[in-house]
Formats: C-alpha cells, sequence, structure tokens
C-alpha cells in the first residue's frame, strides 16, 4: 500500500455490507489480513453473530419487494451488475494480486466473474420457463407448477477463491427473487468488500445482498442455525463439517446446499440447477367449467 | 351539454392544449443508402423512394430501393458473416452482441420513439412508453438466451439454420424488427431484413445501432423496398429460412413460392380477433379492454379485438359506456403527448378502411362515430363501432386493419365461443369473467394463438405469439420462439 | 330511526348487483390517466380550478381557535402576488371549531364543513353522532363530512350502515352530507363499489375517500372507481353526486392528473366546486407554485408561499 513517490496514499478501510450500508462490525473487531511477507495489507472486520443477525433481519425485509420485482428488472439488475464491475476490474485484479494471486490469473478470474454476471442475468426470465410446468391432471381442472423463490439464503463462500467463487454464489440465489447474507472468504476478503461497493452502485435494493467478512470457526453454527434463514450454501470442510451444518439446519427444516470441491472455473460451474436449488415449486389447481 | 347518445358532456370546457414532444434532438437524414456487410452502400440501379409522415403527408427522407442484384449481396455478406464469423464465436459472446444493441436502444429511447411516430404515425405516447421499451426488452431476453439453448430442447441439439430472410409489417416497424432479428441471431443465425416500404426510418436507424455496436459486419443486413424486394428475398436460393409478418394474402403468396426449396418458415398473418364480454365481467374494465383492443394503434394490430361479443343481458350498458369513453379519445398529431389515436399509417390503408366503412353501411349496419375533431392534412380515421350486424356481414368476417368494430350480441357460452372460433383466422382472442374457471373453459375451447383473460394487447418478450388456422404458423417470443430459428439434431 | 323524506333514493340497493371491479384494469386506467400532459393554458386554467375546488383544512388534535383562524385567513388571502386567484372552497375543521371559522370568514363565500360522526373512527353510538351534527350545523356548518361505520360494512350488515347515513342526512338538513368511505380500510375495490352505491342510495351528496388519518388514502385507482360508481348512479336515477378525494394529493401535477380523470370519467358537467373538491392543505401551496412558476417561467422556492 506504501507507494514509492512523493504522494501520500490514502489507504481503504474495508467495512461490511448490511442494508445498503457500509458500517464496521459491531463488535469492533478485527483482524489483519497479511500478504506473503507478512505484511498487513488490511485490517478486516471480524464480524459476529449480531451483524449476522442484523443482516438477516435487513434481507428478510428486503425479500418481499425482491420477490416481487420483475425479472425482467431483475436481469437488468445483474447486467448492471457486469457493468459496473466491467468498469472497475483494474481495482478487483490488484486486490487478487495482493492477495497472493498472479496478474494473469487474477484477470482472468475477473473477466470470469463478469461473464458470469451476465450469464445469470440472462437466465432471469428464463429460468420459470424451464423448470415450470403445466400438469395434464386427470380431473377437469388447470394445474399449473411454478417455481418460488425459498426467501433468505445463508451463504458461506468458498475459502479458496476471492471472486469468482463469491459471486457465483450470489448470482444464482438472487438471479431467483432470494436474498442473502454471505461470507466471505476468510483467506481472500478484500473482493467482496469492494463487490458490495460494486452492489450498491448497480441499483440493487438494500438488503437483498448482505457481505459479512470475520472468521469461519465463529460465524458458521449462525449462518446454519438461524431460524428466520431459509436455505443455507456451503462450499468448504470435510465430513463432519457437513455434518454439523446440517444438524443445526435441521433446527427449521433449512433447504441445505452443498457445493464443496466444486471448480468454479469450470463452464459446469453456472448452470440454472444452481437457481433451482434454492427455489420452491408451488401447484395450483383451478377448476374449468362454466 | 350532453350529446343525444350520453347523459355526459365530454366536449366543451376545459381542453387540453397542445404537448408536442419536442424533436430537435433527433437525426433523420434526408438520404439513406441500404445496410449491407456492416456499412451503408447506394442501391445497385441508384434508384430511390420516399418515406412521408402521414400525419402531416410531408417527406422524411428518401431511402434507397432495393434491387434484386442488392439483395444477393446482402444473402452473400450473410452468408460470409454466418460461414466466416458468427457461427464461430462462442455463444456466450453472440450473446454479449444482442446485449448491446439492447443497451444502446434504451440509450437512444427517445430518439428512436420520435422518430417512429414520425414515419409511422402512432401516437409518441405508444411509441414512446410500448414499441421502443418492448423492442429493447426483446433484444435483451433473447441475447440471453444464445449461451443456453440446449435448455430449451431436452433431448436435442439445437444447431443454427444459417441466413434468415425477414420481411416485416409497418405497424410496429422497430419492434417486429427486434422480433425478428433477436431470435434469429441468438440461435446463431445471420439475417437479411426488409422493413415495410411506408415505414423504413427505425430499421436503417436500427442498423446504426447495430453498427455502433460493433457487430461483425453482414451479421444484421437491412435492405429498403417494397413488394419485389420481398419476393426477391424470399425467392433466393441460398436463404434457409423465412420469417414474415403481413397480410394473409402475402403469407399465402409466400407459403407458395416456398414451396418445394425445403425452406423453413413461420408466418404471422391477419386475424379478426373475437373479444368476449360476460354479464359477469367487470364491465367498466371489459369496455377498457374493447377500447384498449381496437383502438390502441389505430387499430392496425393484427391481433385486434375487431369483433364484440358481448353477452346481450350487458349489452346496452356495455355500448353505451364504451360510446361514453369513445368521445375522451383524442385523435390527432402523432407527436402530440395527449393523442390517443394517430395518423392512419398511408392513403392506401385509409381507402382500405374507408372502403370497409361504405361496405359496413350498405350492409345494413348501423355505424357510429365519436365527435372528435381531426386535422385537415394527414390521413385520419375516428373510432367508429358498428352495432346491428351478424356473422355473415364482410366487416365481421374481414380483417379491415383499422379504428372500426363490429359488436355482435349473444346468449350463451356456446354460442359465443361459436362465433369466436366460425372464422378462418386464429390468431388472438379476449375473454371478460369475473368467474375463474369460465375463463379456463373458454381459454381451452377457442381456437387462437393467444388468449387475453381480462386484459387485452400484452406482449412481453417471454409470451409466445403467433396464430392458428389462416392466422400463421409458428410462435414468435419466448422460449417457443426459439424453434424457429435452429435445426433439432439427435 | 325511521326515515323520513330523503331526496334521492330510500330503499337499501341490492348491492348483490354491484358491478365488479378489476384491480389490474383499474389501476392500468388510473396510470394512463397519468400519461396526459397539461401545459401551459390549460395547465393554468387546471391549476386555478384545483385551488377553486380545495376544501382547506385542518382536523388535528392540537387545533385552536388561533390555528383555525390562520386557516381561514389563508383561505381568504391565497397569495399576494398572484393575480386572479379564485379562492378555495371550503375550509374542513372539527365540530367544535365550527363556530370560530364562521366568525372568522365573515362574507367571503366560503363555505365552512364539519367532520362529525365521531371522526375519524367512526366508533361512537348513534344518538352522539347525530347529536354532534346538529351542533355543527347548528354553529353554521354549511356541509358534514361524515364517516361510515366500516366494522359493520365489512361484517355485511349494510342495513345499519344505510339507516346512519340517512339518519345523518336528515339530522344535518339544510346542509349538504359527504359520505367518506374510508377506502384504506375497506381492503378491496369490489368493496369501495359497494360502498359508494350504498351511500349514494342513502342519500350522500358527496362521496369522499378518506379521513386522511390512515394510509392509504385517496388513490387514483380508489377515485377512478368512485366515479365509475357516481356515473352509473347517474345514469340510473338522473341525480348527480359529488365526489371528494382526500389524503395524499399534496403535489399540483397530481391533482391535475385527478382532473383528467373527472373530465375523461364524468365529463364537464361535474367540473366544478359545487360537484368536486380536494380534501387537501398543503397542496394550496404547490399549486400557487405552479402559476408561479407558469406566470415567470421560474422554479420556485417554498420560502416565498406562507404556510399558514
Amino acid at each position: 500500500m506504501a507507494a514509492s513517490g512523493s504522494r501520500v496514499p490514502v489507504d481503504k478501510t474495508y467495512k461490511i455490507y448490511i442494508d445498503g450500508k457500509f458500517p464496521r462490525t459491531e463488535s469492533g473487531r478485527y483482524f489483519a489480513l497479511k500478504d506473503a511477507g507478512g505484511v498487513v495489507i488490511a485490517n478486516i472486520c471480524r464480524g459476529s453473530r449480531k451483524d449476522f443477525r442484523n443482516s438477516v433481519v435487513a434481507a428478510r425485509s428486503a425479500f418481499a419487494g425482491w420477490a416481487a420485482a420483475s425479472a425482467y428488472l431483475r436481469g437488468q439488475i445483474l447486467y448492471r451488475i457486469a457493468e459496473m464491475l466491467e468498469g472497475r476490474s483494474e481495482q478487483f485484479v490488484t486486490e487478487l494480486m495482493l492477495q497472493g494471486e498472479s496478474k494473469r490469473r487474477a484477470q482472468k478470474e475477473v473477466d470470469a466473474s463478469i461473464d458470469r454476471l451476465i450469464y445469470y442475468a440472462g437466465w432471469s426470465d428464463k429460468y420459470q420457463q424451464i423448470f415450470s410446468s403445466v400438469n395434464p391432471v386427470s380431473s377437469s381442472h388447470f394445474n399449473f407448477s411454478v417455481l418460488e423463490p425459498t426467501g433468505v439464503v445463508a451463504v458461506l463462500a468458498p475459502d479458496d477463491s476471492g471472486l469468482l467463487g463469491l459471486v457465483s454464489n450470489i448470482a444464482p440465489v438472487i438471479v431467483g427473487g432470494n436474498t442473502c447474507v454471505v461470507l466471505a472468504s476468510e483467506q481472500m476478503p478484500l473482493c467482496a468488500v469492494s463487490f458490495a461497493e460494486v452492489l450498491h452502485a448497480s441499483d440493487v435494493p438494500a438488503g437483498v445482498v448482505n457481505i459479512l467478512t470475520g472468521f469461519r470457526d465463529e460465524l458458521t453454527e449462525h449462518f446454519a442455525s438461524h431460524m428466520d434463514v431459509n436455505a443455507v450454501v456451503y462450499c468448504d470442510g470435510d465430513a463432519e463439517d457437513a455434518k454439523a451444518i446440517q444438524e443445526q439446519a435441521a433446527n427449521n427444516i433449512k433447504r441445505v446446499i452443498d457445493r464443496v470441491d466444486t471448480d468454479w472455473g469450470e463452464a459446469l460451474a453456472q448452470n440454472p440447477y444452481l437457481i433451482k436449488q434454492t427455489q420452491e415449486i408451488k401447484t395450483t389447481w383451478h377448476p374449468i367449467g362454466s | 351539454m350532453s350529446t343525444e347518445s350520453s347523459k355526459l358532456a365530454f366536449t366543451d370546457g376545459w381542453q387540453y392544449a397542445p404537448a408536442p414532444e419536442s424533436t430537435d434532438h433527433v437525426q433523420v437524414d434526408a438520404e439513406y443508402g441500404l445496410f449491407i456487410g456492416g456499412e451503408f452502400v447506394a442501391p445497385a440501379e441508384d434508384r430511390y423512394f420516399e418515406t412521408i409522415n402521414p400525419a402531416t403527408e410531408e417527406t422524411l427522407s428518401s431511402v434507397a430501393l432495393c434491387s434484386d442484384a442488392d439483395v444477393d449481396r446482402a444473402v452473400k455478406a450473410a452468408r460470409k458473416a454466418y460461414s466466416g464469423t458468427w457461427s464461430k464465436l462462442s455463444a456466450a459472446d453472440r450473446g454479449k452482441y444482442i446485449f448491446r444493441i439492447a443497451r444502446i436502444l434504451q440509450e437512444r429511447a427517445r430518439e428512436f420513439a420520435v422518430i417512429e411516430s414520425l414515419d409511422g404515425g402512432k401516437p409518441i405516447r405508444e411509441s414512446r412508453d410500448i414499441d421502443i421499451p418492448l423492442a429493447a426488452a426483446h433484444f435483451f431476453y433473447y441475447a440471453g438466451w444464445a449461451d443456453k439453448l440446449e435448455y430449451a430442447f431436452p433431448g436435442r441439439k439445437p444447431v443454427s439454420l444459417g441466413v434468415a430472410g425477414q420481411i416485416i409489417p409497418w405497424n410496429f416497424p422497430l419492434l417486429m424488427a427486434a422480433w425478428k432479428i433477436a431470435p434469429a441471431l441468438a440461435c446463431g443465425n445471420t439475417v437479411v431484413l426488409k422493413p415495410a416500404e411506408t415505414t423504413p426510418l427505425t430499421a436503417l436507424k436500427l442498423a446504426e445501432v447495430i453498427r455502433d455496436a460493433d457487430l461483425p459486419p453482414g451479421v444484421v443486413n437491412i435492405v429498403t423496398g417494397a413488394g419485389a424486394t420481398g419476393a426477391a428475398i424470399v425467392n433466393h436460393p441460398d436463404v434457409d429460412k423465412i420469417a414474415f409478418t403481413g397480410s394473409t394474402d402475402v403469407g399465402r403468396l409466400i407459403q407458395r413460392a416456398i414451396a418445394g426449396t425445403g425452406k423453413k418458415y413461420t408466418l404471422e398473418l391477419g386475424g379478426k380477433a373475437a373479444n368476449i364480454i360476460f354479464e359477469d365481467a367487470a364491465i367498466d374494465q371489459a369496455v377498457e379492454g374493447i377500447v384498449n383492443g381496437i383502438f390502441f394503434n389505430q387499430g392496425h394490430v393484427c391481433c385486434a379485438g375487431s369483433r364484440l361479443l358481448v353477452q346481450e343481458s350487458v349489452a346496452d350498458e356495455v355500448v353505451q359506456k364504451l360510446k361514453d369513453r369513445m368521445e375522451t379519445l383524442i385523435v390527432g398529431d402523432p407527436l402530440d403527448k395527449n393523442t390517443d389515436i394517430g395518423a392512419i399509417n398511408s392513403a392506401t390503408q385509409l381507402e382500405t378502411i374507408q372502403s370497409y366503412l361504405r361496405l359496413g353501411r350498405e350492409e345494413g349496419a348501423e355505424m357510429h362515430q365519436s365527435a372528435c375533431k381531426v386535422p385537415e392534412r394527414g390521413y385520419w380515421c375516428r373510432p367508429t363501432i358498428f352495432t346491428g350486424v351478424s356473422q355473415s356481414n364482410r366487416i365481421v368476417q374481414e380483417e379491415i386493419f383499422g379504428p372500426v368494430l363490429a359488436i355482435q350480441t349473444f346468449r350463451t357460452l356456446e354460442e359465443g365461443l361459436s362465433k369466436a372460433n366460425n372464422t378462418p383466422y386464429g390468431l388472438s382472442g379476449g375473454v371478460w369473467t369475473d368467474k375463474g374457471a369460465k375463463i379456463f373453459k373458454m381459454t381451452q375451447s377457442i381456437r387462437a394463438g393467444v388468449i387475453w383473460a381480462n386484459t387485452f394487447n400484452k406482449f412481453d418478450p417471454t409470451s409466445p405469439f403467433g396464430g392458428y388456422k389462416e392466422s400463421g404458423v409458428g410462435r414468435e417470443g419466448g422460449m417457443h420462439g426459439l424453434g424457429a430459428y435452429v435445426r433439432l439434431e439427435v | 330511526m325511521a326515515l323520513s323524506a330523503i331526496k334521492s333514493n330510500s330503499a337499501l340497493p341490492d348491492l348483490g348487483k354491484v358491478a365488479l371491479v378489476d384491480e389490474v384494469g383499474v389501476k392500468e386506467r388510473a396510470a394512463r390517466f397519468q400519461t396526459r400532459s397539461i401545459k401551459n393554458e390549460s395547465k393554468i386554467e387546471a391549476l386555478k380550478m384545483v385551488l377553486s375546488m380545495i376544501d382547506l383544512t385542518t382536523l388535528e388534535g392540537q387545533d385552536t381557535p388561533g390555528k383555525v383562524r390562520q386557516l381561514c385567513q389563508k383561505a381568504i388571502h391565497l397569495h399576494g402576488s398572484l393575480p386572479e386567484l379564485p379562492h378555495v372552497a371550503a375550509v374542513c375543521v372539527y365540530p367544535t371549531m365550527v363556530g370560530i371559522a364562521k366568525k372568522a370568514l365573515g362574507d367571503h363565500d366560503i363555505k365552512v364543513a364539519s367532520v362529525a360522526t365521531a371522526f375519524p373512527s367512526g366508533m361512537a353510538p348513534r344518538q352522539i353522532k347525530l347529536e354532534e351534527t346538529r351542533i355543527a350545523v347548528g354553529d353554521g356548518a354549511d356541509e358534514i363530512d361524515m364517516v361510515i361505520s366500516r366494522g359493520a360494512f365489512l361484517q355485511g350488515e349494510y342495513g345499519y350502515v344505510f339507516d346512519e347515513i340517512a339518519a345523518i342526512k336528515e339530522a344535518c338538513a339544510p346542509a349538504h352530507l359527504k359520505v367518506i368511505l374510508e377506502t384504506g380500510e375497506l381492503g378491496t375495490l369490489d368493496r369501495v363499489r359497494r360502498a359508494s352505491v350504498l351511500a349514494m342510495h342513502a342519500g350522500a351528496d358527496f362521496i369522499k375517500t378518506s379521513t386522511g388519518k390512515i394510509q392509504p388514502a385517496a388513490t387514483l385507482p380508489v377515485t377512478l372507481v368512485m366515479l365509475q360508481a357516481i356515473r352509473d348512479y347517474y345514469y340510473e336515477t338522473d341525480r348527480m353526486v359529488g365526489m371528494k378525494p382526500a389524503g395524499g394529493i399534496s403535489k399540483a401535477k397530481l391533482a391535475v392528473h385527478y382532473l383528467v380523470m373527472l373530465r375523461e370519467t364524468l365529463g364537464q358537467a361535474w367540473m366544478t366546486p359545487e360537484w368536486y373538491r380536494f380534501g387537501a392543505s398543503s397542496l394550496a401551496n404547490d399549486v400557487l407554485m405552479q402559476l408561479q412558476k407558469q406566470a415567470t417561467g421560474v422554479y420556485q422556492s417554498a420560502d416565498y408561499f406562507s404556510k399558514d
């Protein structure tokens, strides 16, 4: 961060993103993110369970409006996020490099993240078409099944990915009308906070995406156990970790979505089934007659 | 003072002052060439024709007349772009180009809206609020399908066709161009498109957008001309697929011309839709639906609700309310923001409509028009209804394509249904009832491709559109609209 | 309570036959009115019409004689420099303030409207409501704005609601009766239509959307449904009933769109203060600002318009 030359640079403060605002963690705690040489890059908020609780409140409050937004509008907003990210790709490349990536791989990752957002933007008004059905019941009824967003989704973003893993897990959740609370990678948290700024500039309504930084071992149980969260997504951990999450999720029959060992750089790491995983299916009957 | 047909007084008193849309930011060139191979080029025979403003009869611009040689050139450019570039791009990149078209259209929306109204006569409020936003939305929707086609065809591998020849009408010029170009490109095809001869301008401006979006040259080619140009496109041996929207008569000619060639085709043709109002409908909203169904866009709508079938028990009430509502419709300068009904698109079309008005009276029907003033210059038709008509009247059977409604009554659901289906057309229909079960029974039984229940003339890029019977074959819009532009391999 | 001679239909209408309303269709029609562009001389004419239709209102628990006198002063003297301004139609106050308002308005041709019948809730015994009405009229109210009993209406006790309106109508003579439906509590547009029909048949001279004390108050869709009910009633009985949207109309542009809706639904005969009112307080100043802008060509600041 210290640059050679006469001008004294201004260092960025990395905060968290809750309800469309950028507060510090209510706990006041932090952890120092260091580069490979042990030099401190930044002080990162060590988010608390209360931050998570507040985020869930914000996400729940934002859900009705976001779910009611037209598919077209959600698609436009996701496309806008891509536009904003494209405009700021240099910053994200720099942050990835600070956290240990090579320039070439960092650029590739940022490009892939932008393209992934466009990919999901394109699904907003189509996934309903491929996953819904009109069912030919044998009685004189019009019967149709449609997808509806499940609600508030808690996302434990992949720990080994600075940006692509994060974007890959947020986009399919929100394009389907859900809101989310996301725990950023603990090893590489910088881009998550900058990505919050991109979201903020993209007409994403407050509370639709909430991004926290902090320690996995402190926060996972809250992500998994909160009674007002409808689904939990996790991308890391061994069998024991998974079991713990699943057990806690059972509190309120949370939908549990296991994305462990996904190679987010792969083409198949983006597909509409990832949208479907956080959707419910509603079937309606209505008589046909006069 | 109330008129004899209404107890309410809609003339006199407070009037709306002119509210003209500003046009000084709009750029229309004096002359346009053909858009072939990514640039505007002069036509081979150096011939041009004029496009006029039907509200003022003034010339707007001079556009190139595309000869057979020009069509050949355009198809060659489209073929070269197809084999050389477009089919080699990744599907995601194709999508990105189409997204660009959508975004640029959104940026230039107001300019396009003004030009659309100038060239075609439709009210600025419609171009601004409906035509242009929907056109951009179509590009946006289909852009997203480009890299997702395999999901739309379970068990099959969709493969692009090649070069699509597309011929569009004058009633929704830019929107029809979007309906044609967007899915064609998304599926990996290249395009030669001919706008209608009375409304070429927004297609030519779209060519500018395509150029500015940096689409590879030749992917979209836009050629201007009339029937002969269209025929040349249809008959060209190197066109793989024809898409046509227009009259049933021309559609028939095209289907014959293509016979034996193996070309794929979709036809979106005329209609004579029945708008059916039951006694248990929300009557005031149904009346609004009638107005929207036949007077929107001056009735220049293939899916217009041009026949009203109203259950006898509420017929008088409906007709009275309709007449009152007609008195509040403003016919006038398309560029005035308060205009509801703009200019009839051309002198020819106006003559056609007027001949039907004469015919209707000759056939013994009773004609009623609103009392509104119309400007002196330009082509105008007041909103018109005919009562005292029967199923055999020609004004009930034939498509008029103007703001003219034929009104019949029915007594039972079966009778209403029978009358609704008793036509060689089958594009659309409307059902108005508060009873859900009846809605589904009617939608199940009406033989038409688009059925509006308790609404009318609603369009969305995700919603398929197309007709049964002589209203055409094939669907545009939605997931189903992709099928016309791919071959399915196992 | 026996129903004595009432001007209009004194029989409870068959509410099962009331027109059905499609909410989406109503909202679309209402939205279309808002695409009308009212400019130049038609805008000035509309703004003046709006002013002439305002019932300048103060209905606060903290109202005092001083506050009411100030309001009346504003009613009489809207603005210093704009020429040829019409005066507002009325001031609207609580019954205890009627006498104050009457005295403050003197000979000016501005009516005094009083709310009554346990406004805004309507939760009081009938005899209290009748007594309150008589007191207000006795103190000089020209118009009474009553509230219907929403609880009874929602229970389906239409006879009760009907009788109450008829009784208040009798008690408030010779003052005119506006009947507030409190549309925000009725839930659906079907109910709004039904309540409108009921109120008109019971003798209402005006039907009014809201008390302004809850959200939502007046909206274009709700007002449209009521205008359509008035139109159908007029066709049926030849009797004109007035319309008053109240609450939530603070911008001149929106008020002008209400006039567009009025003009295109009921026509010219209703476009006077005799048949149409706006229940508003801050609307007047926004209208004055727009008039000043039209006159000078320059956008205005609220600092130049008195807040009484």
